[in-house]
């Protein structure tokens, strides 16, 4: 299982540096052989998942491993769904060494198979978990095209047309591409706030506790919920826009990691 | 060898200039010259291009002088120049440099504009020209079609042509860059400049939506909203109206700034903040430079839109420099092919050979055998087939085994030689 693991990191650092090479120098078969990578990778995946899943007897969600594991996965389907509905130029480019970063991250953690605590064994770790890092794989492909923005703008707004302004969509496609994640994203992230709550008062007979998970999530949320208000209020777009997706995605890595470095609380991992 | 039949004649912008050029007078009429050249005695086939800029006949002969040298008269029969004028003008690469002028022509590396992409659908309309009238054969078809492929290559892999190098398809360009898809957007004309008129042409080309001019005088703004089908308005207006446009081109000849800071901030909350691209072409300026610090406000002068064209020229030749590399590598692949061309018949040849020597030993010896059983009859001939399939098996790794061109040409001699593949008689077989 750890050697399937390793290969799915191999693959997708694989496609990650053959997407960087082929954004230098835009060799269209590297393009190509990125592609496949990452498609043999996202595969070979889903199979390391469905592994874990019989062997583990519960949903790879629950211990820090296996939640950047999913994260990581759910990044690429969102991904390769987006990929499939549009065409956004050289997005692998950002968002491959993410998903390789976070692989990077699940590689370090220790992978063994955990058993669950009591309160942790009910079917809403599956319905919570997946809906929680589902959304946050479509804010991160929200915070990749904000980059993307701010560079592609960058160099238009300081006339220095070059190696970005060629290589990036145009600023309306990346607007676009904020928007679509967001209102896919935006709505898993509130159900997954809603499902914990809901988890919660099963397991700890209260709703909300104000543990410190909860609150960062409550903050993430308020974040994104602000900047979609400010766009169809007084129309918060592109720049702001993308500024706000990055601000938003850093609150989503503090709720995943951050409370449990620094702040702690009922929410730990399992194992 | 193959590759040296391979030449290229013609002249282009570099070598005459274009006195020399018009005299030769191709223009439009490619077939006849086509079909004049197919008959020249020595040439296999023929390609015929010319443009505004370039006349060049693409040839496979055999290497002699005479069949060049009547292809170049034909070619400046109408120009009235001597013999050694005509030399002068005109270039003749041949072989490895005809192989890698061809890849360059498509390419758009060898054109007065680097980059410009009408080269390519010239020489296609060409080659379409030449195949009709049976005027090529296997080597100019593959030739060709690869110097498309390579073109293709160059165009992906290297960002040659993507970058604008006038100053309206610089400010096309942006505005892609900015609004993306331009259908549906409002460009509005402040002013009616020849440059202004020309850049909300190229905007029309690319599909925007509508037109809106603004001047001072209105009967001239109507006289050119009505050529692009548009709206008119008079100068004052200016600022209302721009609450509905994605593009402003000023050029107007006011002294002042027609539009300050002050009047587009209200104006951009009345527009929820969509994106505004702002191009300034007028001396003096018309726009307040401190616009540009706006969100969503993107501001372009005359000096900014030479200086992005600037920097893409350099592009251009930078970018041309990874295109040559790839022009040099695609050309060694084609000599390889041309070079397997020719192993391709010697292999043939020299199992046929060798056939036939054995079909003729084997009817002499069954021959003077006449008692044979059948099964003895089989044995005899398995065992000559045998023989010649053993004997000729190092020979043919021989000669596949050769790395470099020129090794692998030395080794194609040597075999030849050897079995006397060129001598013409067939061997000890008539004795």
């Amino acid at each position: 299982m750890d050697i399937l693991f390793q290969a799915v990191f191999a693959l997708y650092l694989g496609a990650t540096i053959t997407a960087l090479v082929c954004f230098f120098n835009l060799n269209q078969r590297l393009r190509l052989m990125a592609r496949g990578l990452l498609g043999t990778a996202a595969v070979l995946h889903t199979a390391y998942l469905l592994i874990r899943y019989f062997a583990a007897g519960h949903t790879p969600v629950a211990s820090s491993h296996e939640a950047v594991s999913f994260f990581a996965w759910s990044l690429t389907m969102a991904y390769l769904a987006f990929r499939w509905r549009y065409r956004v130029k050289n997005f692998a480019a950002f968002v491959l060494p993410l998903i390789a970063l976070l692989m990077l991250v699940a590689l370090f953690s220790p992978a063994r198979l955990v058993d669950l605590p009591p309160a942790m064994q009910s079917w809403w770790l599956p319905v919570h978990g997946m809906i929680a890092l589902m959304a946050n794989a479509f804010l991160a492909l929200a915070f990749c095209g904000g980059i993307m923005y701010l560079l592609q703008e960058r160099e238009i707004k300081r006339k220095r047309m070059g190696f970005f302004s060629e290589r990036l969509p145009s600023l309306e496609a990346l607007d676009n591409l904020n928007q679509h994640c967001l209102s896919i994203g935006f709505p898993l992230l509130t159900l997954g706030i809603i499902t914990g709550s809901l988890w919660a008062r099963q397991a700890w007979g209260t709703y909300w506790q104000w543990d410190p998970k909860e609150v960062w999530s409550l903050i993430t949320w308020l974040i994104y919920a602000a900047m979609i208000h400010q766009r169809f209020t007084v129309g918060w777009r592109r720049r702001r826009a993308a500024i706000m997706a990055i601000v938003g995605f850093a609150a989503v890595l503090f709720t995943l990691w951050g409370v449990n470095l620094f702040l702690g609380g009922v929410h730990t991992y399992a194992g | 060898m193959l590759a040296e039949k391979i030449s290229c004649l013609g002249v282009n912008h570099q070598t005459a200039p274009v006195e020399i050029r018009e005299k030769m007078a191709f223009s439009g009429d490619c077939l006849n010259p086509l079909v004049q050249i197919k008959e020249i005695p020595g040439c296999d086939e023929c390609c015929f291009l010319s443009t505004c800029n370039r006349v060049e006949v693409l040839l496979v002969a055999e290497p002699e002088a005479a069949t060049i040298a009547s292809v170049r008269e034909f070619l400046f029969a109408g120009s009235g120049l001597s013999a050694a004028e005509a030399e002068k003008y005109s270039y003749l690469r041949t072989g490895e440099a005809a192989i890698n002028h061809v890849f360059r022509v498509a390419s758009s590396l060898d054109s007065m504009v680097l980059g410009e992409p009408q080269i390519l659908g010239q020489l296609k309309d060409a080659y379409r020209l030449a195949m009709e009238h049976q005027a090529t054969g296997p080597i100019l078809h593959r030739l060709l079609s690869k110097s498309f492929s390579v073109a293709k290559r160059i165009r992906t892999e290297t960002s040659i042509g993507s970058s604008a190098v006038s100053i309206s398809y610089a400010a096309v360009q942006l505005a892609r860059k900015i609004l993306g898809d331009l259908t549906g957007k409002t460009v509005l004309l402040a002013g009616a400049g020849e440059m202004a008129e020309l850049a909300a042409e190229h905007l029309l080309a690319q599909g925007i939506g509508k037109v809106v001019v603004a001047n001072r005088t209105l009967e001239r703004a109507v006289s050119l909203a009505r050529r692009f089908n548009g709206e008119a308005a008079a100068l004052t207006e200016l600022v209302p109206r721009l609450a509905e446009a994605d593009i402003l081109i000023s050029s107007t000849g006011s002294p002042d700034m027609i539009l300050r800071r002050d009047d587009m901030a209200p104006l951009m909350r009345q527009r929820y903040n969509r994106p505004v691209f702002l191009i300034d072409i007028a001396v003096p300026r018309d726009l307040d430079p401190g616009l540009n610090d706006l969100d969503n406000i993107y501001l372009y002068d005359i000096d900014d839109l030479q200086q992005v064209v600037e920097v893409n020229k350099g592009e251009r030749r930078r970018e041309a420099d990874r295109a040559e590399r790839i022009v040099a590598e695609e050309t060694i692949k084609f000599l390889q092919w041309l070079e397997n061309m020719e192993l391709a018949p010697t292999i043939t040849e020299l199992r046929c050979r060798a056939d036939e020597l054995r079909q003729a030993e084997l009817g002499r010896t069954l021959a003077a055998m006449p008692g044979l059983t059948p099964e003895q009859h089989k044995a005899v001939v398995k065992m000559s087939s045998a023989l010649v399939k053993k004997l000729l098996h190092h020979p043919m790794l021989f000669l596949k085994s050769a790395e470099k061109p020129e090794d692998k040409r030395r080794n194609l001699l040597v075999l030849r030689k050897v079995f006397g593949l060129d001598n013409g008689d067939n061997g000890p077989t008539g004795r």
